[in-house]
């Protein structure tokens, strides 16, 4: 296994901060917007975007995780089996401007199956993508990030690492990582 | 990433405290989609599950419909009234029949204990056991294990009393290795005649008063008189049995501690329960309901994964 890094932690810092004026340009002091997280992994990315929406804004953004287990499209055609995590949106999205926060876009079909799940809470008034990364060229859906951290060119083989500091890792950082034969 | 360690869920015996841990927080999931506004799922939209009843039953087959339809299964159910079981039909060709019509899962209840275990051997479709006899019914245990561990927060080191008629019940029986499986100490309590001999081997504690074994539980998990499944007399009459073993608000009052109180439904009113009991803060019966279609989710839904 190869691991190569291609963002580090004062790079994310950076990207974090763009992103997130980016985010105000668009909905202001987002009194009509609310985030939601995907489970499991765009809920770091969403609590640090909420976090420093919160220091910039000085105000709290309301934040949601939302889990897409049960709305996945490759279930029982997986070689593991898909556990659950919880949702937890103490919010409806009924009329409100949306922004589904990933960690990494690969095929799409894990914003897909968010977009089905996220119904269950409410008609939205409209939907955004953030992302930290965007893998190119990989799409099974005619899916696209409203939002970029990253474009990332990648092979099948490599798969995207965001990894959090406090979260089993000593500094943030984005990680290429080839899977080697050996 | 976990799955279960079976690919039917035929009896508690069966599984491991993992599997009751993963269909616990897996469960915890469903009623959380249960509470949205729009409570269903689509996860199992490929899958055709028939609900298979060779003996009556009411709320244990709608939970499952209900269940099945929340997780977007395509439904058929049999029952046994007015069917070709009636006309001499076999087990095997009955369900061979309703496999031959491309489903995926049965739901099954019926009236011998190892019905389930037989057809697992014979069929490919996933089985659930929804109650074998008396023998066992292993999605209400897990359901009232969900409850109790939702009420008090955890089940390990509490003490339930299973109390009634213990003998034709395979709800006591699916509890006990539940309870047990999840490290909480358990007590039978009935009449005598409603005990079975050897329940002691089982590792639990046997106690005839109904008030001394209140003041030792934590948690009372009370039983249906089931007059349908006794073939004689166990008791003078029913007027009896309330004197002696039903339980009415001024015997929890009585009390002087805070126990949670239990039923699988549906309950003799003024029989095992009085109404004031069965309608008081003590009572989680309705919890047990609402949570039984949770957790016949979470198992439909994991035993789906295992193909």
């Amino acid at each position: 296994m190869q691991k190569r890094l291609i963002v580090n932690h004062q790079l994310l810092d950076i990207m974090v901060m763009r992103l997130c004026h980016q985010l105000i340009e668009n909905h202001g002091d987002f009194s009509d917007s609310v985030i939601l997280g995907l489970q499991p992994r765009g809920k770091y990315v969403a609590q640090r975007i909420q976090s420093t929406l919160s220091s910039i804004l000085g105000k709290q953004v309301p934040i949601g995780l939302l889990d897409t287990t049960f709305h996945r499209d490759d279930f029982r055609r997986r070689d593991t089996p898909i556990t659950a995590n919880a949702t937890k949106i103490d919010f409806l999205v009924e009329g409100k401007n949306v922004i589904l926060v990933d960690d990494v876009l690969y095929t799409g079909r894990s914003v897909r199956a968010a977009l089905d799940a996220m119904i269950a809470y409410g008609r939205p008034a409209s939907v955004e993508l953030l992302v930290l990364i965007d893998r190119l060229y990989t799409r099974h859906l005619p899916i696209q990030p409203t939002y970029v951290g990253r474009k990332v060119n990648s092979l099948l083989s490599q798969r995207v690492l965001v990894e959090w500091k406090g979260q089993q890792a000593e500094e943030d950082a984005i990680w290429l990582i080839t899977k080697t034969d050996e | 990433m976990q799955e279960l360690s079976v690919r039917h869920l035929l009896g508690i015996k069966d599984i491991t405290p993992q599997d009751i841990q993963l269909i616990f927080e897996t469960a915890d999931n469903f009623k959380d989609v249960l509470n949205r506004p729009i409570k269903k799922v689509p996860s199992l939209r490929d899958i055709t599950i028939a609900n298979v009843f060779f003996e009556n039953s009411t709320r244990t087959r709608l939970s499952f419909e209900l269940a099945e339809k929340r997780l977007s299964a395509d439904v058929i159910n049999f029952s046994s009234s007015g069917s070709s079981v009636k006309k001499g039909e076999t087990l095997l060709d009955t369900v061979n029949n309703i496999l031959a019509m491309k489903v995926d899962m049965i739901v099954m209840r019926h009236s011998s204990p190892g019905a389930p275990h037989f057809l697992s051997k014979h069929i490919p479709a996933n089985i659930v056991n929804a109650g074998d006899g008396t023998h066992e019914h292993p999605t209400q245990a897990l359901l009232d294990s969900f409850s109790i561990r939702e009420r008090l927060g955890e089940v390990a080191g509490k003490k339930v009393v299973i109390i009634g008629d213990i003998l034709h019940s395979r709800v006591a029986l699916s509890n006990i290795f539940a309870l047990q499986m999840q490290g909480a100490e358990v007590m039978v309590c009935g009449p005598i005649t409603l005990l079975p001999k050897y329940i002691q081997q089982l590792g639990v504690k046997v106690e005839t008063n109904v008030r001394k074994a209140l003041e030792w539980c934590d948690v009372a998990n009370v039983l249906r008189i089931q007059l349908e499944r006794q073939q004689m007399k166990y008791f003078p009459s029913l007027r009896e049995y309330t004197l002696y073993y039903g339980i009415d608000k001024k015997l929890l009052d009585s009390l002087n501690k805070e126990i949670v109180l239990m039923h699988p439904g549906p309950i003799n009113r003024g029989v095992e329960l009085s109404s004031d009991a069965a309608d008081s803060h003590h009572s989680i019966i309705l919890n047990q309901v609402e949570n039984g279609v949770a957790v016949r989710m979470a198992v439909l839904y994991l035993l789906a994964q295992k193909g």
